[in-house]
């Protein structure tokens, strides 16, 4: 195995890294980068908890190879979703207590912030359905429901 | 209870109270080695640290997976300590049962287990004397300060205070003024806190860990990364057990990056210096796999046997006697019999097992990072697998991506501990795929469970019997008691399987199946008696106040005899898993594909004295959602040994678009010691939705999971 070198736009800056051709961007992200908010789940985009947005869109970066990353794409995770954690949909998820062990909470915030990005007023079903690939096994789906409808609210407030 | 010390440095005071006497030296706090030298040194309890600017930290000895034990049992501290909660920093404690245990299984031991619910329970009274310890050296301090009698102090939120005289002083300020009281009262219950003046206890207090959940900056142990560290996979036999023999070691080690490859009696391991090299090598290993016990084994198939068994005429191991049942069958005026049955479950957990351990050069220590429901062995048996004591491995305790009872087993630290040895010094990090998670997994056993009541000329229950057979022992027998129904006459037993495929405590372990047969057949019995569900029930609860509050109290927030929309109906189910809880929920059925809708649920909770009620709700709507996931989809099958399931496109959880509209929980008032909540909703759904659908088809589901195949089935039949 050849290494090669990619430059990857993430959260506003470049990186360079170093690695085999091919290689899952989520390891990249994780190992290489240091950039753990982003969870490995499944490996196979079947539970969502590597979700980050890439120019804009929510993707599962298991799935996602480094060679087809590094043509200039923006690339955004979590770390990258607010300066201070303070994200509508962040700060929506503290009111409604939302995480229980937590990990899967990256990937569902991460795809709540494009739903609302995309969609600024859904309707439960519509965000149910935005939010189905997704898992939790806690079962804290009804709180991110809540937190959805909430930081909703809160941005239609503020626009 | 002997003398105390603290330690005073310029990181501030911890408040060590000893039994076995004064430490020889002043150490600082921020030192935490030797702080921890001291530690194992002495007999000290170590729970708090303040430093003079007010702040003031609290040492959580359970571990966090989701329950929220980061805040409940700091929060019972704080309540005694009479801190100010805005000041109060929660960090986890050296894993040292002999000073941080709560009382274990049996009397005068001491264990660091997130298990079984048991946290809050275990260590209620611990954290609440362990606080009140700390506020008498603090209004002693202020005492002696001020030369008053301690008797004219009382305290506020993190401060000291004399009406007499207008005086106060904040707990920061103290610091500079600590001084050691002659002895320390031991606070029994009557020294503490009345919970009328509770503060905090029962309030609505946000979780301490949770902004660092929502900004991906909270760490897993699969999200560090050590200096030097290396990549550690195994692969495992989908038939457990099963020994490997590798065929192409010398092309693995050729390959990009690999570093070793480690033999285990049921794996092949290997190093590499990144997590990709080291999957690309697993994928590429050629192995021949050996026999092992479960060849041969289809679980789907195993039913017929189990049903035989049951019907042997030599009893199995008795779990529970009450009466004489044999005699309630010969005087009986009815009698009634079913079985129930229920395939593996798996945990499913969303972190994958993982682990980081580093070994000392010599070999002699070694240190280890792990989400990690702890255990009888604090250090998670690297000591044994060293041969070095137990002092010689540190232990840091992460957050857990989950745990349902799968973190309390060590199979996966162990292994990288092994990985660890033969890589020594390098940090060797071990992820386990979801893959290996999943066909390596230890399940919920398969049981089949035979229950018989009988009912006299009044159709009042006489005698109840439940039969369980399976794998397991007490994974099976759980749960299979009838504590809270007045049935004269009882008799739970088990009767041995043994298959050799891997098992461990789920989430309410037996509790799932066993509360389930006994509930629906409750119902199969009131249905058949045309009496109504609740009603029945409350008949059995005669002599169990408690229970019957829950009972009646989840009947009337469900609004259980209003009229329902045509294709809608409720099913109840009543639980015991440390706190009392009864729930209620309201199905659909789709007649033509089979899916059953869970569209609400209510919890009526008598969980003693609740600590944090909002995480008590969220621990039901967990509990409710992770129910109806295993009820209604959740099944791994075994053929020829195998383990079918693969990751979370074979084995499917519950989805967003699958949740009930609301799940609603009332906590019923109590003065009583607090039970754990972890497990007592998860166990309520498949007899309350088992028996919603005999209330509305008139048909009895009685094999878990009732998948959309199995409902139809049942429907057509
Ligand atoms: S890890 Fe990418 S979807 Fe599961
Ligand atoms: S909070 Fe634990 S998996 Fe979602």
């Amino acid at each position: 195995m050849i290494m090669a070198t990619y430059s990857l736009n993430i959260n506003g800056t470049s990186h360079e890294v170093d690695v085999a051709p091919g290689t899952s961007l989520l390891w990249v992200l994780r190992e290489h980068l240091g950039l753990t908010g982003t969870k490995y789940g499944c490996g196979i985009a079947q539970c969502g908890t590597c979700t980050i947005h890439v120019d804009g869109n929510p993707v599962r970066a298991c799935i996602l190879q480094v060679d087809t990353m590094a043509k200039g794409q923006q690339i955004k995770t979590i770390e990258g979703l607010s300066e201070k954690g303070d994200h509508p949909v962040q700060q929506a998820w503290i009111t409604a207590q939302a995480p229980q062990c937590g990990y899967c909470q990256s990937g569902q915030i991460m795809q709540a912030a494009a739903l609302l990005e995309t969609n600024p007023n859904p309707s439960r079903e519509e965000i149910k359905s935005y939010m189905n690939g997704v898992l939790c096994r806690c079962g804290t789906y009804l709180r991110i429901l809540k937190a959805i409808e909430m930081a909703k609210e809160q941005t239609s407030k503020t626009s | 209870m002997g003398r105390r010390q603290f330690l005073k440095s310029s990181g501030g005071v911890a408040l060590f109270i000893t039994a076995s006497g004064l430490l020889p030296n002043i150490l600082s706090c921020t030192d935490s080695k030797g702080v921890e030298r001291q530690l194992t040194k002495h007999d000290v309890t170590a729970w708090v640290r303040i430093t003079e600017d007010g702040q003031i930290t609290i040492y959580n000895p359970a571990a966090e997976m989701g329950q929220g034990s980061m805040t409940s049992l700091p929060l019972v501290f704080a309540e005694e300590m009479d801190a100010d909660w805005s000041k109060v920093h929660v960090e986890f404690s050296p894993q040292e049962a002999d000073i941080y245990g709560s009382p274990g299984w049996q009397p005068g031991t001491k264990l660091m287990f997130t298990v079984g619910s048991r946290t809050t329970n275990s260590y209620y009274s611990v954290m609440r004397k362990a606080g009140a310890q700390a506020r008498y050296v603090l209004l002693h301090s202020a005492a002696a300060h001020w030369q008053v009698p301690i008797t004219e102090l009382s305290t506020g939120p993190s401060e000291v205070i004399h009406e007499k005289s207008d005086k106060k002083i904040g707990y920061g300020a103290l610091v500079a003024y600590l001084a050691m009281p002659e002895t320390l009262p031991d606070f029994s219950e009557s020294g503490l806190k009345d919970p009328k003046d509770f503060r905090l206890i029962g309030s609505q207090i946000p979780r301490t860990e949770i902004p660092e959940k929502v900004d991906g900056s909270a760490l897993f142990a699969i999200d560090l990364r050590l200096p030097d560290m290396v990549y550690g996979v195994l692969e495992r036999g989908a038939l457990h057990g099963a020994t490997p023999t590798l065929t192409n070691e010398e092309d693995i080690l050729a390959m990009e990056g690999v570093l070793k490859v480690v033999p285990f009696d049921y794996a092949i391991g290997v190093v590499a210096n990144t997590l990709e090299a080291a999957l690309s090598a697993k994928k590429a290993l050629a192995i021949q796999w050996g026999d092992a016990q479960a060849k041969g084994f289809n679980s789907q198939e195993i039913y017929p046997t189990y049903a035989k068994m049951a019907s042997a005429p030599e009893k199995g191991k008795t779990v529970n006697e009450l009466g004489d049942v044999d005699r309630a069958w010969r005087t009986a005026a009815k009698t009634y019999e079913a079985d129930f049955k229920n395939d593996y479950v798996y945990h499913a957990q969303m972190e994958p097992l993982n682990a980081i351990v580093q070994v000392a050069q010599d070999g002699q220590s070694a240190e280890v990072w792990v989400g990690s429901q702890q255990g009888p062995d604090t250090k998670l048996g690297i000591p044994g697998l060293l041969g070095i004591p137990h002092e010689a491995v540190k232990v840091n305790l992460q957050y857990l991506g989950g745990g349902f009872g799968r973190r309390s087993m060590n199979d996966f630290v162990v292994e990288c501990g092994s990985l660890a040895q033969a890589m020594a010094p390098q940090p060797v990090k071990l992820v386990w795929t979801r893959e290996d998670d999943v066909t390596y997994g230890c399940f919920r056993p398969l049981t089949l469970q035979r229950l018989k009541v009988s009912t006299d000329a009044q159709g009042t229950l006489t005698g109840f019997s439940h039969c369980v057979v399976g794998d397991g022992g007490n994974l099976v027998a759980s749960g299979a008691g009838n504590d809270h129904y007045a049935i004269p006459n009882q008799w739970v037993e088990w009767r041995e399987a043994s298959h050799g495929v891997r098992l461990k405590h789920w989430r309410s372990v037996g509790h799932g199946p066993n509360k389930f047969a006994i509930e629906a057949m409750l119902d199969e019995v009131a249905h058949n008696q045309g009496v109504d569900p609740i009603a029945l029930r409350r008949k059995l609860m005669v002599n169990a106040t408690r229970a019957l509050a829950t009972l009646e109290k989840v009947a009337e927030i469900s609004d259980w005899n209003a009229p329902l929309p045509e294709g809608r109906a409720k099913g109840v189910a009543f639980v015991e898993h440390g706190s009392l809880g009864t729930g209620v929920c309201e199905i659909s059925v789709d007649r033509t594909s089979g899916t059953i809708k869970v569209h609400r649920f209510w919890i009526a909770l008598d969980a003693g004295v609740v600590i944090q009620p909002d995480n008590v709700k969220a621990q039901m709507e967990g509990g409710v959602i992770m129910g109806i996931s295993s009820v209604l989809k959740e099944q791994i099958t075994v053929v020829n040994g195998q383990v079918q399931q693969r990751n979370y496109n074979d084995y499917q959880l519950l989805r967003m678009q699958e949740v009930p509209d609301s799940i609603e929980t009332v906590i019923l008032s109590s003065a009583e010691h607090p039970e754990g909540v972890g497990e007592t909703a998860t166990p309520m759904v498949a007899g309350a939705i088992a028996n919603a659908f005999l209330r509305l088809t008139g048909k009895r589901l009685r094999h878990l999971p009732f998948t959309p195949e199995r409902v139809l089935a049942v429907l057509n039949s």
